[in-house]
């Protein structure tokens, strides 16, 4: 008996929709399994991680501002990867944006300068990100430079040059030597939105970028273009489309968007620049875009999921004592899942061999 | 070999219905049948590729169960499929080496490749690389593989539909030869003059079903055709009083290297096509077709601007959505992958080609009403059928597809139009309705350049004929006195290189 994928005549529109589902029940079993062995009781870690934040309020304003710089990011990716352009260092764009966005919080720390400085913060932010993205495009539109290798390794370039400034130039001189920039003015802050919560004004900015995501994919020639390339290169030719341009235009948008993510993360929740900005939001955006079948409102909701699964963590730690990284270890679980379910849209499994006949009497 | 009541279902659709098959020794087999009667599938079952849904097959009168291809081999069923599998970086005898059991050494197994090829009378180098050879040539390598192996029944799908004329014969030599050593053979064809020429017995299949089985000498080719198709087939008529106007498409000593290493370096080639004509290239694929085809359409831009003179203006250095809107339009021989996305709809196909020159784009929005209107407009012209409204291109049967693809063009009303290999893997139905409406498009003033390797279709609907070989292009023929040897001994490489008379070079000289 052997299994076997077969191609599917039409794509199967249900499994396209089942398939995230799938993956997440095979991802809560697999998490189950790893908890009984841990040593500790599979429902009640899972009740701690999946279903305790949901009834906290502070819980749940903590999920949306964790999902806020998510959304956004994944949103950024997803036009990549339709496009079969591959943006893997979103985490260095994002910390490269609050750097760059933070330069004019520090040089106006202090001063009086007026309400501009938040508004020039996130263009500046979406600026450096952009800028820092267009790095990998342009080695890849010139050199034919693989863009996966060379846009991860920006990450760590990004990493360390933001950890020099904060430790160096930018460090609060009253900060008792922790490696911190000072805590940025209320002009250069973004404001939250309600009272005993984090929740911030980020959050909107990133449902307009949901719904201009929308717009752009399934209304604009845009759209069609990444699709297109995406779908038929060829063809894309054909019609006229240049994939040169796409892959500097892809990367400049979502380098933009975690760009202007890392801004509002610093600006807002976090008040100020510090090394440990980022639990890997740009890496744990990668798995939002794909369980959000890199739809925006898909992306939308995975993001407030994936944001569930940190908060979850964080609460898990605390109250049964297991380490943070499992939070890690639950989200590749999810992501190799997810790529799993994936291949059935376009594929069925057969059974062929000795169970020939059963699977014919299927089909 | 006998086939009885094979019946493939996929979900709902029964691909083939109840079909009865009897193959005897020393005997051709035709099996005729239009794209999607059925044909494919039913030599795949023969061949062990896919499992039958009901039905069985006999293998001199014992009941067989094929599991794969390997079994079929085995048994001594051989196959000669319509696209190679060859590595084109690999040796003759490497790649005959590769489709054999591993039970003899290299060498003793390229002596009994050149042995083979010698005895058949199929000449080939086993040293030499595939990428070098002719399209005839890689067929015969499929070929002497497939004798290698000492086949009592041979499966060959449309051999000839990659020959020229001349290459043809050859093949038919060597048939009716391994016809006479008493071994089967199935002969997959939709040519009826071909079929009737060589074939002792055919079975015809329309949507599944077994229409009958008949001796093809005693038919008419119309006979053949009602049976193939249900229905007679519309002539293509010529519009008659149609008038040549101006050059509108000219191209001019365009050399061009090719940007893939196996590709064809365009030399030096000189053509313009007058307005109200159907001027045709024939040639054996892979001669430089492709690259003429994308230096015309623009996704290769040419060394100078007055190699391609669109209309009176240079165009050579202009991108495809340019010389669209210029008026030009064009129909690559690909047709899921470069003429169409595969798994988008039909609408976002239709954006494909229209999104630059047809108004369906305003501000950047894709205006989703006016590229169905351009589905609709089509369907209803050139009668795609489908099954729904707005399916991906991947669902639609080849003929149907490639109405659609002629037509969301053709009513764009072009001034020229490019089309490569307009028919290839149609239907008899939609390739006449295609070819009509090149024709009436030429009739209406535009200039249309068919690049085609079936002669016969050229010969219908072209007023003028060059031949494509090794980059360089013959100087037009007049069709109606160009004979089928002559265009023949031209594709084979003859008198091949006439340089453009002086009159016609100083006509093609850009503004």
């Amino acid at each position: 008996m052997q299994l076997a994928l077969e191609r599917r005549a039409e794509r199967s529109t249900v499994i396209a929709i089942a398939s995230p589902l799938i993956a997440i029940a095979l991802t809560l079993v697999t998490i189950a399994v790893l908890f009984a062995i841990l040593g500790k009781n599979p429902i009640e870690a899972l009740d701690v991680y999946f279903l305790e934040p949901l009834l906290d309020p502070y819980s749940l304003g903590e999920i949306v501002v964790k999902a806020t710089p998510l959304v956004m990011i994944a949103i950024g990716l997803s036009l990549c990867y339709i496009a079969n352009i591959w943006n893997i260092g979103a985490e260095g764009q994002f910390l490269i944006g609050a750097v760059t966005g933070s330069w004019l919080a520090v040089r106006t720390n202090g001063t009086d300068a007026g309400h501009w400085v938040l508004p020039a913060m996130l263009v500046l932010g979406a600026l450096g990100g952009a800028l820092y993205a267009l790095i990998p495009a342009i080695c890849k539109v010139r050199f034919g430079a693989s863009e996966i290798l060379t846009s991860l390794m920006l990450v760590y370039v990004a990493n360390f040059g933001m950890d020099y400034l904060v430790r160096g130039p930018w460090r609060d001189p009253h900060g008792l030597n922790f490696p911190t920039t000072a805590e940025f003015d209320p002009v250069a802050t973004v404001p939250t939105l309600f009272e005993d919560s984090r929740v911030h004004a980020g959050s909107l900015v990133a449902l307009a970028v949901v719904m201009l995501a929308t717009v752009l994919l399934g209304r604009t020639i845009m759209g069609f273009e990444i699709r297109l390339v995406g779908a038929a290169p060829k063809a894309a030719r054909f019609s006229g489309f240049n994939a040169d341009r796409l892959v500097l235009f892809t990367f400049a948008v979502s380098g933009a968007l975690a760009g202007l993510a890392g801004i509002i993360e610093v600006a807002g929740p976090v008040g100020h620049l510090q090394p440990d900005i980022s639990p890997g939001y740009g890496f744990t955006a990668i798995i939002v875009a794909f369980l959000g079948r890199l739809n925006p409102i898909g992306i939308l909701i995975a993001g407030l999921f994936l944001a569930l699964t940190f908060i979850g963590g964080e609460n898990a730690e605390i109250a049964i004592k297991v380490p943070l990284d499992l939070t890690k270890v639950f989200q590749g679980i999810l992501l190799f899942y997810v790529l799993a379910c994936d291949s059935l849209i376009v594929y069925r499994i057969r059974l062929i061999g000795t169970f020939r006949k059963l699977a014919h009497a299927d089909v | 070999m006998r086939a009885i009541g094979i019946t493939k279902r996929y979900g709902s659709f029964l691909a083939n219905d109840g079909i009865d098959l009897d193959l005897y020794p020393a005997e051709i087999h035709a099996l005729l049948g239009e794209n999607g009667a059925g044909k494919s599938t039913l030599v795949k079952v023969m061949y062990g590729l896919i499992q039958p849904s009901a039905g069985e097959l006999q293998w001199m009168g014992q009941k067989l169960v094929l599991t794969g291809p390997s079994e079929a081999r085995a048994l001594g069923i051989g196959m000669v499929f319509q696209h190679f599998s060859l590595f084109e970086n690999l040796t003759v005898a490497e790649n005959v080496a590769l489709g054999l059991a591993p039970t003899e050494s290299f060498t003793a197994m390229s002596e009994r490749l050149e042995e083979t090829a010698r005895v058949y009378g199929l000449p080939l180098d086993p040293k030499r690389e595939v990428w070098r050879l002719s399209v005839g040539e890689r067929q015969r390598i499929e070929i002497v593989r497939m004798l290698m192996q000492n086949p009592k029944l041979l499966i060959l799908d449309e051999p000839t539909a990659v020959l020229t004329p001349q290459e043809a014969d050859q093949l038919f030599v060597v048939l009716d030869r391994l016809k006479s050593e008493g071994r089967a053979i199935l002969y997959i064809s939709h040519k009826l003059d071909e079929v009737k020429r060589l074939c002792d017995t055919a079975t015809i299949l329309r949507g599944g079903k077994k229409i009958s089985t008949c001796d093809p000498r005693r038919e008419t080719a119309a006979s053949l055709a009602r049976m193939m198709v249900g229905a007679e087939i519309g002539e293509v008529k010529a519009a008659s009083g149609r008038g040549v106007s101006v050059p509108r498409l000219v191209i001019h000593q365009l050399s061009l290297q090719p940007d893939d290493p196996h590709g064809t370096h365009l030399d030096q080639v000189s053509l313009e096509v007058r307005g109200g004509e159907v001027v045709g290239i024939a040639g054996v694929s892979g001669n430089g077709q492709d690259e003429l085809f994308a230096a015309l359409s623009g996704e290769r831009l040419s060394p100078s601007g007055g190699a391609i003179v669109i209309d009176g203006l240079a165009a050579g250095l202009l991108g495809v959505n340019e010389r669209r809107r210029m008026g030009a339009a064009f129909v690559p021989e690909e047709r899921l992958g470069h003429g169409t996305a595969p798994r988008m709809k039909l609408s976002e196909n239709a954006l494909l080609t229209g999104h630059a020159a047809s108004g369906m784009v305003k501000h950047g929005f894709v205006n989703r009403p006016a590229t169905l209107a351009t589905v609709d407009r089509t369907t209803e012209t050139f009668d795609v059928r489908k099954a729904k409204r707005d399916p991906e291109a991947l669902s639609l049967s080849g003929g149907n597809l490639q109405k659609f693809i002629v037509g969301r063009e053709i009513l764009r009303e072009p001034g020229v139009l490019v089309v490569s290999q307009p028919t290839w893997g149609v239907d008899a139905g939609a390739a006449a309705t295609i070819r009509q409406a090149l024709i009436d498009l030429a009739a209406r003033g535009a200039a249309v350049l068919v690049v085609s390797q079936d002669l016969d279709e050229l010969a219908e609907i072209a007023d003028r004929i060059a031949v494509m070989f090794h980059g360089r292009l013959s100087s037009p023929l007049d069709a109606a006195d160009v004979t089928r040897e002559k265009l023949g001994l031209l594709m084979g490489g003859a008198k091949a290189g006439e340089a453009p008379s002086a009159e016609e070079a100083s006509h093609a000289v850009g503004p």
